[in-house]
């Protein structure tokens, strides 16, 4: 079967699971949530300030909700061992990361989707007028977090002290996307917006090497 | 066994030299007086550490390649190594920028890289104290391995790019720039002298894990029987 | 239920080893077997049965050797891939038999996945618990849907880790049932076993396992009995 249509495939496995149990997003909305109102008791910003520092937050809670989030990922396959039939049935083990990131990366956005009024309230920053841009942003910096993510996940999953160790390994890696997500989407939420296509561009890039990497090394990560 | 000695003692002879050349031979710099001088030790470290971590990142892609343990013990040998430079060099800048700026720290390109770097290489290290199975343990080392060093460059140019805002001072300005030449030439003669040394402590450390190798395999037989 | 779909296979180990840091699962194992035929693998706990199983499986690297498939046709749905069950049962809990054997169907790029199902879900009894979780089923029926999942693919050889386990005389009777039929229907069997049992009268040849070397095999003249009760199984 081609890449394609068994990612096709196995994606449908993904969404129908989650879907049936919405455990991940349930919790992932609460975690997000939880953190970003700890932030503001942690920091009581002026208007000022939340313009500045919100969207950096926001981001903060993304990827500390995602560190959480994407371990289930292969810890799910090894119920029932899985993950064998899987690699014995799929030809291209690739489609398995590929189903599998593209699933994460849809969760993501759909939380920060929903989370996203709830953050423009707190933190009293209208969102409207850039949308579209923030969205996009958005995208790419949770596509980020799910390649690197889920090529982590089948590391960790492999390993003891995994809830530990998932976040240990992830986070030091997305620096990147979350320096550069924040500053995006701090300047897309000014009282004057500028939109960065270097940042837009520099995540798109970051996405790109990772998948690559990902496809290069992802049938070596399924090993036994 | 008689080339490691030679290569511990000429490599302590020549970190004596360095030192020397250092203190001694190189002229005082301008606005910052003698604590300047601890910038020839900061820096090449700092490069010695790096080639360390290119060589792990070598063989890490040659063990997923050819699955031979000798590139796993060169992987957790430079890991190791680079990460003790980082470390050198986390401490050394802190001890000098405080007298010289004022300032414990800053956020700027080359420090916050070397920072990420030294996370990253301390959970490849701990990822390997977390499996137990030794052929396990190096591929997915190797692997994380892989993963991490591609992203050293992105850290780099992300920080470099979008968290240069407010004008940082140049922390151990680069080499090249306008440097006296007997300073230039005591910098390189260091470069040359860490990285002797490093190449030391890979081959002894590289000794050890593959001695540590060889008795977890007696030991393994032994409890098999 | 099975006729393989393309042309009957055998599997060819050369020099197999399988190292776990320095301690040998397998050692230059070496066996020719010849399609059709149904082997029984004996040993005892760690000889190495599971491990040669995973390696036939190809879920396993071996550290050293050659596994071949002799016969196997490329075209076959599954690249002509054996089917393969183990103690688990390799499916999905939250999703239903149904959903499980269109998934395998699928990605195994197996004809008419949906009628396949539940041709097969017929087959192995389950056909009206189909739209039940995985979640739900008894031991002896998640032993069914595991079997029914390595056989989507029409597969030419089958390989079974001690598939009696755990079940009770009915669910050993109809295990021993369907691999009678499954053998018949010229698919090469590779099973391992811990001792006699209904099961093993179905073998047409046993090998014993012990420290990942072959000892013993029906086919050098040692007989099935000696193989399956040697030294206390």
């Amino acid at each position: 079967m081609s890449l394609l249509a068994s990612t096709t495939t196995l994606l449908g496995k993904e969404l129908r699971t989650e879907f049936r149990s919405r455990e991940l997003l349930t919790t992932t909305i609460v975690f997000i949530l939880v953190v970003l109102i700890l932030f503001s008791f942690a920091i009581s910003p002026t208007a000022e300030e939340s313009r500045e520092f919100g969207p950096g937050l926001l981001w903060l809670a993304i990827l500390f909700a995602a560190s959480l989030m994407l371990q289930p990922c292969f810890l799910r396959e090894q119920n029932n061992d899985t993950l064998s039939s899987l690699r014995l049935a799929v030809s291209d083990p690739f489609a398995i990361f590929l189903a599998k990131l593209i699933a994460n990366t849809l969760f993501l956005v759909l939380t920060e989707i929903l989370m996203l009024p709830l953050f423009a309230a707190f933190y009293n920053i209208p969102i409207l007028p850039q949308l579209h841009y923030l969205l996009l942003v958005l995208f790419l910096g949770s596509l980020g977090v799910s390649v690197a993510g889920t090529a982590l996940s089948a590391i960790s999953a492999q390993a003891r002290m995994r809830e530990l160790l998932l976040p240990l390994l992830l986070l030091p890696l997305l620096t990147p996307v979350l320096v550069v997500s924040a500053t995006v989407s701090v300047s897309l939420l000014e009282r004057e917006p500028v939109v960065q296509w270097k940042g837009i561009g520099f995540l798109a890039v970051f996405d790109l090497i990772f998948l690559t990497a990902l496809w290069l090394f992802g049938e070596y990560l399924l090993e036994e | 066994m008689a080339k490691r000695i030679i290569l511990g003692f000429v490599a302590t002879l020549l970190v004596i030299a360095g030192a020397y050349a250092a203190f001694y031979i190189a002229p005082n710099e301008r606005t910052m007086g003698v604590l300047q001088r601890i910038f020839y030790f900061h820096a090449a470290t700092a490069w010695a550490g790096m080639d360390a971590f290119f060589i792990c990142f070598v063989a890490n892609l040659l063990y997923v390649w050819k699955r031979q343990p000798k590139y796993d013990w060169l992987g957790v040998t430079c890991a190791e190594v680079g990460l003790v430079c980082t470390t050198v060099v986390l401490i050394t800048g802190p001890i000098w920028a405080k007298p010289a700026w004022g300032i414990w720290w800053t956020w700027d390109a080359r420090l916050t890289s070397t920072f990420v770097l030294w996370l990253l290489y301390i959970s490849y290290l701990l990822l390997r104290s977390l499996i137990e199975e030794p052929e396990r343990r190096a591929l997915l080392s190797a692997l994380f391995g892989i993963f991490a060093y591609i992203d050293v460059p992105l850290v780099f140019f992300s920080i470099r790019w979008w968290r240069t805002q407010h004008p940082a001072p140049v922390v151990m300005g680069g080499p090249g720039s306008g440097l006296d030449p007997i300073m230039s030439r005591v910098f390189y003669f260091n470069v040359f002298v860490m990285h002797v040394f490093v190449l030391f402590l890979i081959v002894e450390r590289y000794v050890l894990e593959k001695l540590r190798h060889d008795v977890d395999l007696l030991q393994r037989e032994a409890e098999a029987q | 239920m099975t006729s393989p779909s393309l042309s009957p296979t055998g599997l060819r180990f050369e020099n197999i080893d399988k190292r776990y840091g320095g301690l040998f699962a397998l050692r230059r194992v070496s066996l020719e077997i010849a399609p059709g035929e149904c082997v029984v693998l004996a040993g005892r706990n760690g000889s190495g049965k599971t491990t040669l199983l995973r390696i036939a499986a190809r879920i396993v690297r071996p550290t050293a050797g050659k596994l071949t498939f002799p016969g196997a046709s490329s075209e076959a749905a599954g690249n002509g891939r054996p089917g393969y069950v183990a103690h688990s049962t390799m499916v999905y809990d939250e999703l239903s038999a149904e959903e499980n054997l269109v998934l395998f169907a699928k990605l195994q790029n197996v004809p008419q996945p949906e009628a396949r199902a539940e041709e097969l879900l017929q087959e192995v009894g389950l056909y009206d618990r189909r739209t039940s979780l995985v979640r739900t089923y008894s031991r002896g029926m998640r032993q069914r849907i595991a079997i029914a999942r390595a056989l989507i693919h029409r597969p030419s050889v089958l390989l079974f880790d001690e598939p009696a386990t755990g079940l009770d005389p009915l669910g050993i009777s109809w295990l021993a049932n369907t691999l009678s039929e499954v053998s018949r229907s010229g698919c090469t069997i590779v099973m391992s076993l811990h001792g006699e049992s209904e099961i093993s009268p179905l073998a047409t040849r046993a090998i014993r396992l012990d420290a990942g070397s072959v000892i013993a095999d029906t086919q050098s003249g040692s007989s099935l009995r000696s193989i399956l009760t040697f030294g206390g199984a």
